[in-house]
């Protein structure tokens, strides 16, 4: 269950690149720290455009009393990846203690553990937890070249040849369909990575005939098929046009100029921005977990916090009459 | 204060059937129910949307369908229907407690699932060994459960609450041995060559030249089986045979409900007159009169402590066992709080 937020003021301790394009960050957090378990999240404050908005990263290991995050730097980033990676030691931010929606369920005979890129950052601590606990436990790990994969050395000695890695520059991939086929019938697959590689792992499970409920993810919203572009919607009812840079969300942008919005979640899962799409000059780039794959091949919605048009003009109805 | 990674007992084995059963256990309202397998289920009871509790709705195959608006969570906590929408949210989840069916009772572990090791089960076997014959009741009492903790580690109490019972002046008088280990403290008494109370003079058909004797066995954090019962003076019940005499056992577990409730599970087994139903109802019966006794005492002792705030209990020798059991609980609490959480480095 969701958790209500517990914000703290906490002090930037220390900051390390720990892979290609991956910082960590560690927070001194001026509070107790409760004991936390792998695929805990933390939220933080980041000033954009003169206000604030809040991103979550999962928690990452960090000496004793710390917080840390491991971000990866993005060229077009939401805010949260630039603020991250300006920070340095003695910086004050503002934090969540961790809450955890993605636990693992310590229930499965068996655990295949998928990352693609940052998403290894809670793989890495169910990978550590299961180990510890003697599971039965397989990692595949993927990321655009090797020297991009965080934690990479850790897992290996971790894991030893449990854990396999591909680097998408080198053409790898792993062969899901096989690894799940070979699978115990109860076990579990979580996973966290870019949308692409979610939506290719639920197509297996599902072509597997496996449970949904024995499939856990988790998204940040932040990856789609095409690259950041800006575009521009015009909202009816209301009659104005908004410009959604590339740095921004069309539901940051909405807000900004003073467009009322409906949202929650901020990463595609609960569904309440959905926005209806009138009319697209451009391709929509759907970005969320909510529409099912045929919602998203219709067209005429979507998720204003994540997804995003690639370029071109939509006219969107956000459900105002006047 | 109580730790959260520990069996307890959330109910005895009758209580859990094709029906949604609510408990509140450590602070954590829970859902109970079997599957269709007949295996026990306990999940958070609060739906994942709105909260409400899900013992409100109803059970279908072995999923829970909320009663407000039909979210569907499986065995697991897993939410695997959504109203209006084709997809289900990743994050919906509720948390579901491991569970262990054992020795007739069905015990949850509210802390970390990745702890709970079924074999850390306390040890209870006399509801189902076929040597002996138990039956026993629950009590909800208005107490911190280290109250009753307190009280089943010192029977000197016998004397004075139960005096027209089971106490008598040889069990404030004798003395006792305490011992412990890392996880259990024993307190044995032996009263050499006593007269036995009327219960135990009936059953072994003796009253005068008895031994008699209690061995309260606790186990960390809140189960007590005490050994009692009387054996023919010099057939070496000192020595460690009970061969000679009748044998019972008091088996108690307690679960904290709130930081000031409990569910007090208790139990009397015997060895002997094994075959009569007749006496294992008239135990129970006599044995409920007795701890309405023992509940009346904490009770005005729980509303005592709020009403003294400023004031801490007085230590005596007697209390040797009940400062040994609350030292092993305090420990696991504090080992809870220093456990490094499994990110950290």
């Amino acid at each position: 269950m969701k958790q209500a937020d517990h914000w703290v003021d906490a002090r930037v301790v220390s900051t390390e690149d720990i892979a290609e394009d991956v910082r960590r960050v560690c927070f001194a957090p001026e509070a107790e720290l409760p004991g936390f378990d792998p695929g805990s999240h933390l939220r933080i404050e980041v000033p954009l455009g003169g206000g604030t908005t809040l991103r979550s990263y999962t928690c990452v290991p960090s000496p004793e009393g710390t917080l840390g995050v491991a971000v990866k730097r993005r060229v077009n980033s939401r805010g949260g990846s630039a603020y991250i990676w300006s920070l340095s030691e003695g910086d004050r931010v503002r934090v969540t203690l961790p809450e955890n929606r993605f636990a693992l369920s310590w229930r499965a005979p068996q655990y295949l553990l998928l990352a693609g890129g940052i998403g290894i950052t809670p793989i890495l601590g169910m990978a550590r937890a299961l180990t510890a606990r003697g599971a039965d436990v397989a990692l595949h790990y993927g990321a655009e070249r090797p020297g991009a994969m965080a934690y990479r050395a850790e897992l290996e000695a971790l894991l030893g040849p449990r854990a396999r890695f591909y680097s998408d520059a080198d053409g790898e991939r792993p062969d899901l369909h096989a690894l799940i086929a070979e699978l115990h019938p109860e076990a579990e697959l979580y996973m966290c990575g870019p949308l692409p590689m979610l939506e290719a792992a639920k197509s297996a499970w599902a072509a597997a005939g496996r449970p949904i409920s024995r499939l856990r993810y988790e998204v940040f919203g932040d990856s789609g098929a095409h690259a950041e572009r800006p575009f521009e919607v015009e909202v009816a009812g209301l009659e104005r046009t908004v410009t959604v840079a590339e740095d921004e969300t069309l539901l940051s942008a909405l807000l900004e100029a003073g467009v009322e919005m409906i949202y929650d979640c901020q990463r595609g899962e609960c569904g309440l921005c959905s926005v209806d799409v009138l009319e697209a000059s451009g391709t929509l780039d759907h970005r969320d977990v909510f529409f099912s794959e045929s919602e998203k091949q219709a067209g005429d919605k979507m998720c204003a916090c994540v997804s995003r048009l690639v370029g071109g003009k939509a006219r969107i109805d956000i459900g105002y009459r006047a | 204060m109580f730790p959260l990674n520990a069996w307890y007992v959330a109910a005895t084995d009758n209580e859990i059937g094709r029906k949604l059963f609510s408990r509140r256990i450590c602070n954590k309202p829970i859902v109970l129910y079997r599957k269709e397998n007949g295996e026990a289920a306990a999940l958070a009871d609060a739906c994942w949307h709105r909260l409400l509790p899900l013992s409100k709705g109803e059970l279908h195959g072995d999923n829970v369908i909320c009663a407000y608006h039909g979210l569907e969570f499986d065995d697991t906590g897993r939410c695997v229907y959504m109203p209006s929408q084709d997809t289900i949210n990743p994050s919906a989840c509720v948390t579901s407690y491991p569970v262990v069916e054992k020795h007739r009772f069905i015990w949850v572990w509210p802390g970390d699932p990745a702890l709970a090791d079924p074999a850390l089960v306390p040890d209870l076997h006399w509801h189902d060994d076929p040597e002996w014959v138990s039956d026993g009741r629950v009590i909800h009492a208005k107490c911190d459960y280290r109250l009753v903790v307190d009280n089943l580690m010192d029977l000197t109490h016998e004397t004075f609450v139960h005096g027209s019972s089971i106490g008598n002046r040889a069990v404030a008088e004798a003395p006792f041995s305490v011992t412990h280990t890392d996880t259990t403290a024993t307190v044995t008494r032996i009263m050499e060559d006593i007269t036995a109370p009327p219960f135990w003079a009936e059953n072994l058909g003796q009253a005068e030249h008895v031994d008699r004797w209690q061995v309260i066995n606790f186990e960390a954090p809140s189960t007590i089986a005490i050994d009692v019962g009387v054996a023919p003076t010099g057939t070496g019940v000192p020595e460690g045979d009970l061969s000679k005499g009748v044998r019972g056992m008091v088996l108690n577990t307690i679960t904290p409900e709130t930081d000031k409730t409990c569910h007090y599970f208790w139990g009397f087994a015997r060895s002997f007159r094994t075959e009569e139903q007749s006496l294992t109802q008239r135990i129970v019966e006599g044995v409920s009169g007795i701890f309405r006794e023992d509940e009346e005492i904490l009770e005005a002792q729980q509303k005592a402590i709020d009403d003294n705030p400023d004031h801490v209990f007085y230590n005596l020798n007697i209390d040797g066992g009940s400062m040994w059991a609350r030292k092993l609980i305090d420990r696991m609490v504090a080992r809870e709080r220093d456990t490094a959480d499994i990110a950290a480095e």
